[in-house]
């Protein structure tokens, strides 16, 4: 076999095939527009299956909690599941899966939001967008529910304290976020304090529908998605848009924590404030990160610290563009004799990262694989609804999808020398090292 | 009313997908199924071997992970490391795993680069380089991997010595990722050895689930794979396990909150896909037990008594081994001990084997089955999946197609006859977590301020 000149003329292909898919990608029509109810709606008609996926997302994540009641976020989007209209939590589930619908809940720091899935066959969509609706518009939150649910997320979160990646992650995002909303986690005593009227004024206050964004694809027509729309909102609460996040201030000084912990790896996380969705510097930053440690096997971190040391399983690093600024963390396990060595090698791959800037082969390798795998970003029905989300609640433009490998595309090595250079400051990194040798 | 518009609508899809997947078979043995999927540019293409843990040996456990490891390390043309560029470089997506019965590796591209995955495969299947220099890094990271994976997680503890617990003499008792001292003990040579042995291409299935035209990927196929030579593989030993003769039971000790218990009965796995009805009514026990939000365990012991925080039931009927088990598992409540919710899980398995379960329990987990039959559509990886592993655990992807239709035909008879005559005390096997606190002089944090770098 002649791999390596078979090998050559694939390049020469990707080259066409880069050029092709710049083009071709128009193939996702977003239809936009607003309920009377004032939520966003994003829609893609696609008949191919006969399923319908909807999600509906509102500004109403982790980072909407007060210090004191930290996991009512969670707990107030968890509990309007269980329970609505007098139907009992039973009752959603049962129906539910009477029909095979998947009813979904989902929060983060920014979003909370629930996804349906169904069969668009008339009597199945009709009770899921019934039982969908109503935990949304008119949520009972019953109170024998809500004690039994406390008492269950209380002993999750006990548990979680013992493990270590639990305990670098919520010690990495209070050091990296202080006092902004970002860094607020659920204690024990946090949720122990969250009454039924806390989780009732939180509906009122954030599951508004003009601060609700739709997202719907799968087997209906326009008309169709506009009805359901409708419907899905017209109950919400009238309640006063969200306001902005306080913006995040960077760290002026290192920040280095180390917690003793009996695993047999340390955990290391490092990382710094990082990009908002939207920012100038994205792009830049992106493909960047992708060279440095998202590229999965072939990034700079895997290859330094996996690929030639045989250090750990795994190191990656990734930007979360949030509402405001989401962490940039790069994180790792090794076993905790070789962690020293290993968090040593992770900050010298970065400074020279930083410092050095990126080769223009490595550019050119990171364009490729972003750009040419893009098709498998559009591959189903679910992953575009999550495209859809984020488009809407991140206020993105509607030919973001269709821009996406244009910007890529535009991305120089000086431009990412520079936004990293101007963004992320190594000399005032968050460092957490959970399990250290003793 | 609901349940006939879904079977109406179940009649109609397998039959298209039917229509849409090929096989084609190779003079060297190597098998190549094709299942059109035109609703995206992209293709799926994996590569089954019929090697996993279970074809392992005493000593070398987790030799079939290793190699999976090893394969990204270069051929006689492809420089270690380079597979993944060259993927990487094509816009694709690429990784592998290892089971009991199957080493895999897939690549997700463009439509128009499959030839690429094609190519890169068929020559790692036949000219593969294992350095000595590679293999010595390698294997730490799979070290890491097991201390990441197991070591370090009280449940994979947990379930690593409940599954050596539950087989002595079948090869199923050993963990995929291996041993830790087999791995610390283990050669190049193993390795290269474990190559010679199974990667050849009468032992293993390309399968490709995409915008693909069936005939160009044959043609493909043939060109790259066909002209590797078939190779004698070595006998495969049933290992059949000896009846098991009352009830075990195991504890474990990790660092951990909340206790927990695992336990598993003695069941069939699926032999004859034609006539077996046992394998079915297990799953829709499964099902009536722990399918949806509103099953039996999770209604009953975490909503009602609210003797758990988290409860759970399993079965699986395609394995290569021909034997399964049907597990239970639990959180109990903080006061709560392992001891009442495992007595809890027993009288729900009671309360099947004297009373049945509904009509209306049933068709709710068939309900789900024809549901999940049309969602997995959304995703060409998971219906490559589906396809490999069976025909890597030696039935035909064809039962797929009957696979819905069998499960709605098992009657709540059927579900009450495998309660009883498989969920007995003399075939099961209990593990319990004994949680152990970190010690709290351990918990120290220390802050410095150091000028990072």
């Amino acid at each position: 076999m002649h791999v390596n000149k078979h090998l050559f003329q694939s390049v020469a292909l990707l080259a066409l095939g880069l050029l092709f898919s710049l083009q071709a990608l128009a193939a996702v029509k977003i239809e936009q527009w607003q309920t009377s109810s004032g939520a966003e709606v994003y829609f893609v008609e696609n008949r191919d299956l006969p399923i319908i996926d909807i999600s509906v997302s509102f500004a109403a994540g982790s980072a909407r909690d007060e210090a004191a009641k930290a996991g009512l976020a969670e707990i107030t989007n968890h509990m309007m599941t269980a329970g609505a209209t007098g139907m009992s939590e039973e009752e959603i589930s049962r129906r539910m899966a009477d029909i095979g619908a998947i009813l979904g809940n989902d929060l983060d720091l920014d979003r909370a939001a629930f996804k349906l899935r169904t069969l668009s066959s008339a009597a199945e969509r009709e009770q899921a967008l019934d039982i969908y609706g109503k935990i949304m518009q008119q949520p009972d939150f019953p109170e024998a529910v809500l004690q039994r649910e406390k008492t269950r997320i209380i002993a999750g979160l006990k548990e979680s304290a013992t493990k270590p990646e639990t305990i670098s992650s919520k010690t990495f995002m209070k050091a990296l976020y202080g006092n902004h909303p970002y860094a607020l986690d659920a204690e024990p005593e946090t949720v122990a304090a969250i009454a039924r009227a806390d989780l009732l004024r939180f509906y009122q206050t954030y599951y508004g529908a003009n601060n609700a964004v739709i997202a719907l694809i799968g087997d209906m027509s326009r008309e169709e998605a506009s009805a359901i729309a409708e419907r899905l909102t017209a109950g919400l609460p009238k309640s006063a848009r969200a306001s902005a996040l306080p913006a995040v201030s960077l760290p002026l000084a290192a920040n280095e924590q180390r917690i003793e912990h009996p695993a047999s790896q340390s955990h290391i996380v490092l990382g710094y404030p990082g990009v908002s969705r939207g920012d100038a510097d994205y792009f830049p930053l992106y493909v960047g990160n992708y060279i440095l440690g998202g590229g999965g096997f072939v990034s700079r971190l895997t290859e330094e610290v996996r690929e030639k040391r045989g250090l750990v399983y795994s190191v990656y690093s990734y930007f979360m563009p949030m509402s405001v600024p989401g962490p940039f963390q790069i994180g790792l396990q090794t076993k905790k004799e070789q962690g020293e060595e290993a968090l040593k090698l992770v900050r010298e791959t970065l400074a020279k990262f930083i410092e050095g800037g990126v080769s223009e082969a490595e550019l050119k390798a990171a364009k490729q694989n972003i750009i040419g795998g893009f098709p498998l970003r559009l591959d189903s029905n679910s992953k575009i609804l999550d495209y859809l989300a984020v488009i809407g609640f991140y206020k993105l433009p509607l030919t973001y999808i269709d821009d996406f490998n244009k910007e890529v595309d535009k991305v120089t090595a000086a431009q990412i020398k520079d936004a990293f250079n101007r963004r992320i400051k190594q000399d005032n990194m968050v460092t957490v090292i959970v399990g250290t040798a003793q | 009313m609901i349940f006939r518009s879904l079977i109406a609508l179940m009649a109609m899809l397998p039959a298209l997908a039917l229509a849409n997947t090929h096989e084609f078979k190779l003079d060297n043995g190597m098998r190549i199924i094709v299942q059109e999927d035109h609703r995206s540019p992209v293709v799926v293409s994996q590569v089954w071997y019929r090697a996993g843990s279970i074809d392992e040996v005493n000593g070398k456990t987790g030799v079939a992970h290793v190699l999976e490891h090893m394969m990204f390390k270069g051929t006689k043309d492809i420089k270690p490391g380079q597979f993944s560029r060259i993927i990487a470089a094509a816009g694709g997506r690429e990784n592998a795993f290892t089971g009991r019965d199957y080493t895999a590796y897939f690549q997700q591209l463009e439509k128009s680069q499959l030839p690429l995955s094609i190519r890169l495969e068929a020559d790692r299947m036949n000219n593969l380089v294992l350095t000595e220099e590679e293999f010595a890094k390698e294997i730490r990271v799979v070290m890491e991997e097991r201390r990441w994976r197991t070591d370090d997680k009280a449940h994979s503890q947990v379930y690593e010595q409940f599954n050596a617990a539950v087989y002595q003499a079948h090869p199923y008792g050993r963990p995929i990722v291996g041993w830790m001292n087999d791995l610390e003990n283990m050669t190049a040579q193993d390795a290269r050895d474990w190559y010679k042995q199974w990667y050849a291409p009468n032992n293993a299935t390309l399968v490709v689930v995409g915008d693909v035209d069936p005939q160009e990927v044959y043609k493909l196929a043939k060109k790259h794979f066909g002209p590797l030579k078939a190779r004698a593989l070595p006998d495969r030993k049933p290992q059949n396990e000896p009846e098991q003769k009352g009830e075990r039971r195991i504890v474990v000790k990790a660092q951990a909150e909340l206790p927990y218990v695992l336990m598993g009965f003695r069941a069939p796995a699926l032999n004859d896909p034609e006539n077996d009805w046992e394998p079915y009514a297990l799953e829709i026990l499964a099902g009536v037990l722990d399918g949806n939000a509103s099953a039996r365990l999770n209604q009953q012991l975490v909503r009602d008594s609210q003797i758990a925080v988290s409860v759970g039931a399993g079965y699986g009927m395609t394995q290569r081994g021909r034997q399964s088990l049907f597990l239970l598992e639990g959180t109990p409540s903080q006061g709560k001990t392992v001891a009442e919710l495992e007595a809890a899980l027993m009288s729900q398995v009671e309360k099947i084997q004297q009373s049945g379960v509904t009509a209306e329990e049933l068709q709710r987990v068939k309900a789900q089955v024809i549901a999940a039959d049309v969602y997995k559509r959304d995703s060409m990886f998971y219906q490559a999946m589906q396809i490999g592993q069976l025909e890597t655990t030696g039935f035909s992807w064809k039962i797929l197609k009957d696979y819905p239709a069998r499960l709605s035909a098992v009657t709540p008879e059927q579900v009450q006859a495998v309660a009883v005559k498989y969920l007995v005390r003399d075939g099961l096997t209990v593990a319990t977590l004994d949680p152990q606190p970190i010690d709290p002089n351990n918990t120290n944090k220390s802050q410095v301020n150091p000028h990072a770098r």
